[in-house]
């Protein structure tokens, strides 16, 4: 058999990309909340690319040629949102806030998949007295209140406020340390289930590294859950930022734009019946908390056979690519499980059969 | 996800998050022929292991807060430099004992922490414990209260959305879950206040009472802390009305938040025990589908909930924090700002070690009644 034969038909390479993939695997009210998921989450990335165009003013900016804007100007006329009691623009401060959130979700979710899955891979492929430190530590850090953690960090790394990457980097770490143990407890559950294969013992009998074998046959299958994580864990990043912000670990407002730190501003003027202060950047926070929650969320259930939806018998979709199956997906057999099919309309020769069989 | 065949994962909170949490225990028959039983080991093994387990968390928590702390320098420096001359602060640093080898002052601390003395604040020069005691109890009501808004809130809900599943009803009520979760809680204060303080005019906008409640309640000869309590102490039952609706809004605030986590916990497990063959021969049997939902499937689910109830705790704990900062509630969370501040982290640590006694404390109750209600945690 040639390396020809051996290939399945393969669907197209753009069904097969993450978000899209998962598009058409989802029905009905699970679709209605990923597209609005995608939609606010799109909304919220381009406002963070596009903001210097958007943005009426600059983030720090509290004079025009008109002269000072004033503080605490109700919504309208020149600010539509009004201005907060610094004299800045609440529109183009809630504008600018986009990039900065989207800075530090970005930093801390990477930095902690790097460290998290690092040390998960590692703990739990060699096992023995690491693996029991590493789990008790992270179980430790895992029970401990994010914030509390984040603010023990900020205090260590900024000692306070900070300009515009120096803000930026200490909120970004705080929670990169928050969110290293569940990297580290996930990739490390699915490295000690996969070390057990047969494919692994395969790979160590043809005398492969531990180095290959980890990355090449251990990681590759140990990162189905992780865009799960990410997506919860960033709308978390966001949540933790605006949390330190709002206690006074955020930004200073001539550094760049926060939404914590507004709303912290704010205290004050919601007692004297000030709204518009408090409510947009709040509502950003929601917003976009809400968006990629939303996406994560039908990500989640969609990989799940329990949670999924199913389409009526017949038209039933297809396996999620991210959904753990102990042992694997049905595709990773010689050929796939399409490659046992003579066609998509090839005539079925058990017409009685459950519709649910053949998947 | 099921802790049973992983008994590495030592303390049963391996549940990774709300939502990954929630999929976890649908209780599943032959699960438990898996797990290897080991003849003797009994729940009396279970807790010592598990109580034993507590102080490894304690230690590792206390010891970071204690070395992250320390690598931005003495506390006295930190609060007082820069008001004080360089002779006067050496002085200070001297008779304090931070000029000492590193090591020395962690274990000294560390044994200090055992005999629950967290040290003096450098700010108000107060014993650290004392802080803790008088504050730590605002805290405890305002968690209790939130809980309870929580349990109200969230479990009813949940079974609602269970039984409508993918109908209207669970649509709306996964939005609202999803909202709740991503208001941070002192936005969800702030709308709160605004809507119902300033604008309505019928609750109070911040703190715990008003100050003729507090001073009624001053002159208690064995007052508690807890306003609950001391209100009713006084028999004056303006005193308890003003106590009772200041706690409204922060209690709805923080509430809020965590009967999110509770709609969606309960929901999915509902979900899980619904679908069993006992449901359908309890709904065969004519059992009306209230009972069914309300008891034969809510029971059950009710083990996952009661696990993730441990983790709230320090998510409760973490809302605190904020919520006590947005209403002004004088507990260890509005103290902790008002210290860190102050750049006093003396206080700091302390207020953090005895948050961290507490987490690992409530961990472990909570995995001691999950064990007592299902054997299979057990190993």
């Amino acid at each position: 058999m040639t390396a020809a034969t051996m290939l399945a038909p393969k669907a197209p390479l753009w069904t097969r990309l993450p978000v899209v993939h998962q598009f058409r695997q989802s029905i009905g009210l699970q679709r209605g909340m990923l597209v609005v998921g995608l939609v606010i989450t799109g909304v919220f990335i381009l406002t963070a690319i596009f903001a210097p165009l958007l943005a009426p003013y600059g983030y720090s900016q509290l004079r025009d040629d008109n002269g000072t804007f004033g503080a605490q100007q109700a919504p309208g006329g020149a600010h539509l949102l009004g201005t907060t009691v610094g004299g800045y623009d609440v529109l183009s401060r809630v504008i600018w806030g986009s990039q900065t959130a989207i800075a530090v979700m970005v930093i801390a979710v990477v930095l902690s998949i790097f460290a998290g899955v690092a040390l998960g891979l590692v703990s739990g492929y060699f096992g023995g007295w690491l693996d029991r430190v590493l789990v008790v530590v992270c179980d430790a850090v895992y029970a401990f209140p994010a914030l509390l953690l984040a603010i023990v960090m900020g205090i260590v790394i900024s000692g306070g406020r900070s300009d515009l990457w120096g803000g930026i980097f200490a909120a970004a770490i705080s929670i990169t340390v928050v969110f290293i143990p569940q990297y580290f407890r996930v990739i490390r559950a699915e490295t000690v289930r996969i070390k057990a294969e047969a494919y692994v013992e395969s790979a160590r009998v043809l005398g492969a590294s531990n180095g290959r074998i980890m990355f090449r046959h251990v990681l590759r299958n140990a990162t189905r859950t992780l865009p799960l994580i990410f997506t919860l864990n960033a709308s978390e990043a966001l949540l933790t930022l605006a949390g330190l912000g709002f206690i006074g670990f955020g930004i200073e407002p001539s550094s760049a734009a926060e939404w914590g730190y507004d709303l912290n501003k704010s205290l004050s003027d919601v007692s004297s019946g000030i709204w518009w202060t408090s409510l947009f950047p709040g509502l950003a926070i929601v917003l976009v908390v809400l968006g990629i929650t939303l996406v994560g969320e039908s990500l989640n259930d969609l990989a799940d056979p329990r949670l999924r939806s199913r389409r009526a018998p017949g038209n039933t979709g297809v396996v999620a690519a991210t959904s753990v199956v102990p042992g694997g997906t049905l595709d990773a057999g010689p050929g796939g499980i399409d490659g046992l099919e003579t066609g998509p309309l090839a005539p079925d020769p058990h017409p009685n059969d459950d519709p649910f069989e053949a998947k | 996800m099921q802790s049973l065949d992983a008994p590495d994962s030592l303390c049963n909170c391996e549940v990774l998050m709300t939502t990954v949490a929630m999929k976890a225990p649908v209780p599943a028959a032959g699960r438990s022929s898996k797990k290897k039983t080991s003849p003797g080991g009994g729940i009396g093994r279970y807790l010592l292991l598990r109580f034993l387990l507590i102080f490894p968390t304690i230690f590792i928590l206390v010891s970071m807060v204690f070395w992250l702390m320390r690598t931005t320098g003495d506390p006295i420096t930190a609060a007082l430099g820069g008001k004080l001359g360089p002779d006067q602060l050496a002085k200070l640093i001297s008779a304090a004992g931070y000029d000492r080898p590193i090591l020395i002052q962690y274990f000294e601390y560390l044994g200090q922490i055992f005999t629950g003395n967290f040290g003096t604040t450098i700010s108000t020069n107060r014993p650290v414990s004392e802080v803790l005691l008088t504050y730590g109890s605002a805290t405890a009501e305002l968690v209790f209260y939130a809980l309870i808004v929580a349990f109200i809130v969230g479990i009813p809900l949940g079974l609602v959305a269970a039984y409508w599943r993918d109908k209207a009803p669970d649509a709306f009520l996964r939005v609202f879950a999803i909202l709740c979760y991503a208001t941070p809680v002192f936005f969800a204060g702030l709308l709160l206040k605004l809507v119902f303080a300033v604008w309505l005019n019928v609750l109070p906008v911040a703190g715990r009472a008003t100050v003729g409640s507090e001073l009624q309640m001053q002159f208690l000869p064995d007052k508690s802390g807890i306003y609950f309590i001391d209100a009713l102490k006084t028999g004056n039952p303006a005193v308890f009305a003003d106590v009772l609706l200041h706690a409204v809004l922060p209690a709805l605030a923080l509430g809020l938040l965590t009967a999110g986590v509770f709609l969606r916990l309960v929901r999915t497990n509902v979900i899980g025990t619904l679908g069993t063959d006992y449901v359908d021969a309890a709904r065969s049997r004519g059992v009306n589908e209230f009972r069914l939902v309300s008891k034969h499937a809510y029971r059950p689910a009710l083990i996952p909930i009661i696990t993730v109830i441990g983790l709230q705790v320090a998510l409760l704990l973490g809302g605190a924090v904020l919520t006590e900062t947005t209403f002004e509630w004088k507990g260890l969370g509005f103290m902790l700002i008002e210290f860190i501040k102050a750049r006093d982290f003396v206080a700091v640590q302390g207020i953090v070690a005895l948050l961290a006694v507490i987490v690992a404390l409530s961990n472990f109750i909570v995995d001691i009644i999950a064990a007592l209600i299902d054997p299979r945690v057990r190993y």
